[in-house]
């Protein structure tokens, strides 16, 4: 523990970092968490009075916003028409006349993924064709995670061979409630084994896990099993993201890189639903993470409204007029 | 810069919070500013004015009025006027007044931000998601005691005219601690803001003149340090509030010495931070930002100190490094930045002094690589490590961006280097483990202790500090006492003093003579004779020599302050413990009533019935403080947190107690036995006309199991015993009951370590009469209020 580099030696615009290759179980890591909850939400509720992004810097941010959105439907009532629509909000989610006034037409902004259930996976990455966005599918019995491990295993190929470049699993949740910290490292190892190629996020569920340090030793024992990306939720838990868990979460990230040198993704998911509420997470990567854990590679929002309150936001930004949603496109 | 850059880079721009308001406000007064007195404006006299600068781009923002002699008199004069009429309001009146203040101030919080983040040089961010807020809730709050005041205090009138002055680094936040509790007990003020701060303060006059608040009532006059002696000078001002620097703390005290002032003094500090092996490291990291970084770190409680156990300092110390690179110093009025502008370039000039010293003793630098504004009074945030506790800036207050580091192996050695030090104003104590956050706490010799937390306030829980960081305590029901006088000593007479007996010879007989019985000091539990080996004589009023006591000197004084800072198992003893011994004194005592009436009889030429009484009142004072000594409790407060705040009351530590001449057993007692009983080691100097009765009683103390060292009776000359424990820095407090010179010669005396005092000014107090001699009237003066702030959560 001598030694903590610098997530900032981390180089920006690195379009694909190295994978988290994982490390053995460090349970000795694992017990030795603490975080303190009044100190975090004092940190997250002082931070956004002591940075702010307007103008045209708050513009730039939100489109960055857009490129790192995982744009999402995870509804029992998807269908392929319903899952196609997504797709082209995905290919073009802000409306081409704001971003040519923004001076960004030529950047071919979309978002950074589409996220279904297994059954869509085709379909969309079908309808993705060309686009350069990926597909991720929800997997290992999402959202509740208590499928048989073997049928788990099965669904991940699955989606895999569909074309899925990134999976987002749900680990069982009661292997963290019972500190069960080996059964968890050992179906994260093989969930990243079965994904292959494709970039594996493991969803936490912090919602279920309640505290923080729940959440911190959950983390860790996950990116020693080697996830690409560690998310908050399933959007389907009680609570879904805050910036308090985001907080816990990536400052476990910078402590795995700094011991390891290993680098991982964050994706906070649900509840994340307007432009505001996504600069303060924003802000939260930048002060904590530091500048690469705000492009697409490394930084992932799951939602499925913020992209309507962004829009509206550029719009007022382009034209100085508050907008209104039937003014954009629905996904 | 364009939309696309901004993509890329993903830079924060800058985010302007608008000063138009501000302008305009300033633009009304461009004539210059007058002094508030008496509900008018009044100019300055030969139309004196000084210039207000921006300190983050060095620009005139006002010219403030210069307050004279004159000037302070008429302020005096008008709080004169308005104090009784604003006594006799009411408690619920003055709370309708408190409360209008608490709402005019939100009405007017944003340009009351503005004005001061101009002023000062902080960030916006402070001065409105902090300093003004918390002046909003210490309106509201105090406006809670006017309206309770009554049936909570009914023992306690106002003081009277407050003279306040306060500093620069908080000037609207220490604006309102100082006055809300002042007015809302029915004082009122003359108050002086800092000469590089003013323009809040009168600003905020202007609200609280709209908000309907009467003449007279607050009156602010403007001007440097020599308006502030003016004020201190003012012999109409019945109490002196300071918030500042020691050393001006210090010439008050000296200043305001025999002037029957009372006196609160909230100075300097060296806050340790101790972070434990066991701390959540990244918290405590965001801990030491808000602990050296807030304002700059021009606060008096910052955490300037930084104490790491060894086995994580390497680590915490990367990781603090890391938090530097992120943080952004400039422009005020900037809502992208954590530190704004150092409020004066002589201030700027004594950090760059001291950074520098601290390097040439040894310092490792490190300074954030952050960018600084081109022009304007700024410096960057700075860590100097592998500090040793010798070194200067270990110990001296800089006032600044800078925290020094040095390491610690155990918690005893945490403690000890926390303590090290000639400040005791606050802590901060990171350890995810509750028995030893809570062990740590109580052993800190400071006011206010913040547990995994840092420089929180609230106008709920008292902040003050202890050794060379003052005196009193602002905010909690603590704080609204030091605005309240007992009703019980204001009546009370100068004392009037018999011209001492001549000796009157006795002509001796061929007799069996009384076996000679020489009466000692008492040092650390065992008889001692005086280091000078001089007596004095003891005689009756009619001058019949009734026996000799040691003439005690400075050396003596010395050893039983050497004793008493020893017997700290006391302070450490459980109360029932204490109130067990209590009682046992008075049981004791009681056996042997008859022989100490006969003793007072013979000193006093008191009647025997008078003098039995005597020795009845004293077993009941020690069988009360028997009872106070588990009951004197502190308190829970709730401030707006998941938390709670525990008052604790502390024992000061060494008490000099200087007794008078009459009931010299009583007083003896009714000031020995609050002290021990609250845990406090005494020094005593019994009567020094009528010493007898006090070394009788070490006998007392012998066979009633009271530990060595607790009691430490020294006889001789007052005045001169006086002297030496007003002048010893480690006796923490001091009591005089006793003649005018000597009260105010304790005062002048203890500017060494700035004791506490408490001093009848020569005035007579009437021992047997509980409310002017007993329980809740002397116990706030036998302990200091710790507040620690628990916030709590998993």
């Amino acid at each position: 523990m001598t030694h903590l580099a610098l997530a900032s030696d981390v180089r920006s615009g690195d379009a694909h970092p190295a994978r988290n290759g994982g490390i053995p179980l460090d349970l000795s890591w694992v017990q030795d968490v603490r975080i303190n909850l009044s100190a975090a939400e004092r940190r997250v509720a002082s931070l956004p009075g002591r940075r702010s992004v307007k103008k045209d810097a708050q513009a730039a941010w939100l489109l960055k916003a857009v490129t790192c959105m995982d744009l999402t439907t995870l509804n029992g009532d998807d269908t392929a028409e319903r899952v196609k629509r997504l797709c082209a909000k995905a290919r073009s989610p802000v409306r081409p006349d704001v971003l040519a006034a923004l001076g960004m037409a030529e950047r071919g902004v979309t978002t950074g993924a589409v996220c279904v259930y297994h059954r869509f996976v085709a379909t969309a990455v079908d309808a993705l064709a060309g686009s350069g966005v990926p597909v991720a599918a929800v997997s290992t019995g999402f959202p509740a995670g208590l499928a048989p491990h073997d049928v788990k295993l099965r669904e991940i190929e699955a989606s895999v061979r569909d074309g899925a470049a990134e999976i987002d699993i749900v680990i069982t949740r009661e292997h963290a409630l019972t500190g069960n910290w080996t059964a968890l490292y050992q179906e994260m190892r093989d969930f990243r084994a079965a994904c292959g190629n494709a970039h594996v996020k493991a969803i936490l569920a912090t919602g279920d896990l309640k505290t923080l340090r729940n959440v911190v030793r959950a983390s860790l024992v996950c990116m020693m099993a080697g996830a690409d990306f560690i998310k908050t939720s399933t959007g389907k838990e009680g609570v879904n993201a805050t910036r308090l868990v985001t907080l816990a979460m990536i400052r476990a990230i910078r402590d795995y890189h700094g011991r390891t040198g290993a680098i991982v993704g964050y994706k906070p998911a649900g509840g994340i639903s307007t432009a505001k509420d996504i600069l303060d997470y924003q802000i939260l990567m930048k002060e904590e993470l530091g500048r690469p854990w705000l492009e697409p590679t490394l930084f992932r929002i799951g939602a499925s409204s913020l992209l309507a309150d962004i829009e509206r936001q550029l719009e007022h930004h382009v034209t100085g007029r508050y907008s209104a949603f039937n003014r954009h496109p629905m996904s | 810069m364009n939309v696309a850059r901004y993509f890329d880079e993903m830079s924060y721009a800058p985010a302007p919070e608008s000063d138009s308001e501000a302008r305009a406000w300033l633009k009304r007064h461009a004539e210059g500013f007058h002094h508030v007195i008496g509900g008018a404006l009044v100019p300055p006299t030969d139309g004196a004015r000084f210039d207000t600068i921006a300190p983050a781009t060095g620009e005139v923002l006002a010219r403030i009025a210069q307050g004279d002699a004159a000037t302070v008199a008429a302020a005096v004069a008008a709080a004169r006027k308005a104090q009784a009429p604003w006594a006799k309001l009411g408690g619920h009146g003055r709370a309708r007044h408190l409360y209008a203040l608490a709402r005019a101030v939100q009405r007017h919080a944003r340009l009351l931000a503005v004005v001061e983040a101009l002023d000062n040089g902080k960030p916006i961010r402070e001065t409105r998601d902090i300093d003004v807020p918390l002046v909003a809730r210490h309106f509201y709050h105090h406006a809670g005691w006017a309206q309770l005041q009554e049936r909570e205090f009914p023992d306690h009138g106002p003081v009277g005219v407050i003279g306040q002055i306060i500093p620069w680094n908080f000037p609207l936040l220490m604006l309102a601690w100082k006055i809300a509790p002042a007015l809302a007990l029915g004082n009122t003020v003359v108050l002086k803001p800092a000469e590089f701060t003013s323009l809040t303060a009168l600003l905020f006059a202007e609200i609280a003149a709209d908000a309907g608040l009467p003449p007279g009532v607050l009156n602010i006059v403007t001007g440097d340090g020599a308006t502030g002696s003016a004020l201190v000078a003012h012999p109409d001002v019945d109490k002196i509030a300071f918030t500042g620097s020691t050393e001006v703390g210090r010439m008050i005290r000296a200043a305001t010495a025999g002037s029957g002032k009372s006196l609160t003094l909230e100075l300097g500090g060296k806050s340790p931070f101790i972070v434990f092996d066991d701390a959540d490291l990244d918290g405590a990291v965001e801990g030491v930002v808000d602990a050296i970084w807030f304002n700059q770190g021009q606060v008096c409680c910052a955490g300037s100190r930084l104490l790491v156990q060894e086995s994580v300092a390497p680590v915490f110390l990367d990781k603090l490094k890391r938090r530097m690179a992120t943080l952004r110093v400039g422009h005020p009025l900037d809502k992208t930045i954590d530190l704004g502008a150092i409020v004066a370039p002589v201030q700027l000039e004594r950090i760059q002094r001291l950074v520098a010293i601290g390097v040439a003793e040894g310092a490792t630098l490190h300074q954030a690589d952050v960018e600084l504004p081109q022009t304007g009074c700024f410096y960057p945030p700075t860590l100097l490590s592998g500090v040793q506790p010798s070194a200067t800036v270990a110990c001296e207050e800089i006032f600044g961006p800078v925290v020094v580091s040095m390491t610690f192996r155990t918690p005893d050695e945490a403690v000890a280097l926390a303590n090290n030090s000639r400040y005791g104003l606050a802590a901060s104590v990171w350890s995810e483990t509750i028995g030893l956050a809570l062990d740590i706490a109580p052993k800190l010799q400071v006011g206010v202790v913040w547990i995994n937390a840092t420089n929180l306030f609230d106008a709920a829980v008292g902040f003050g500090g202890c050794r060379e960081s003052g005196f009193g305590r602002e905010g909690g029901r603590e704080g609204v006492l030091e605005y309240l006088k007992p009703k019980a000593w204001t009546g009370r007479k100068p004392r009037v003093v018999a011209a001492p007996p001549t000796a009157r010879r006795v002509e001796q007989r061929f007799a069996t003579p009384t076996l000679d019985r020489t009466a000692k000091l008492f040092i650390g539990g065992k008889q001692a004779r005086p280091d000078g080996n001089h007596s004095r004589p003891v005689l009756s009023p009619k001058g019949v020599r009734l026996g000799e006591v040691g003439e005690g000197n400075r050396k003596d004084i010395r050893n039983a302050v050497a004793a008493a800072r020893a017997a700290d198992g006391w302070s450490r003893a459980t109360a029932h413990n204490r109130a067990q011994i209590l009682y046992y004194l008075a049981e004791n005592l009681s056996a042997r009533a008859d022989e100490f009436a006969a003793r007072i009889a013979a000193m006093t030429d008191a009647p025997p019935a008078k003098a039995l009484a005597e020795v009845e009142a004293a077993v009941a004072r020690l069988f009360s403080y028997g009872a106070w000594a588990d009951k004197y409790e502190g308190t829970v407060h709730t401030p707006p947190l998941r938390g709670v705040a525990l008052a604790l009351n502390e024992p000061i530590g060494v008490v000099g107690v200087v007794c008078p001449d009459e009931a010299p057993l009583l007083a003896f007692i009714s000031l020995v036995a609050p002290a021990i009983a609250m845990g406090n080691r005494v020094v005593v100097a019994p009567s020094e006309r009528h010493p007898l009765a006090a070394t009788d009683f070490y006998q007392v103390m012998e066979t009633s199991d009271l530990p060595a060292g607790v009691v430490n009776i020294v006889t001789g000359a007052s005045a001169d015993l006086a002297k030496t424990l007003a002048e010893h820095d480690d006796v923490d407090a001091l009591w005089v009951f006793n003649s005018a010179e000597v009260s105010a010669l304790a005062e002048r005396l203890s500017v060494g370590n700035l004791k506490r005092t408490l001093v009848d000014n020569g005035l007579l107090t009437d021992w047997h009469d509980p409310a002017a001699a007993e329980g809740r009237i002397f116990l706030p003066h036998a302990v200091q209020v710790k507040n620690v702030w628990i916030p709590y959560g998993e």
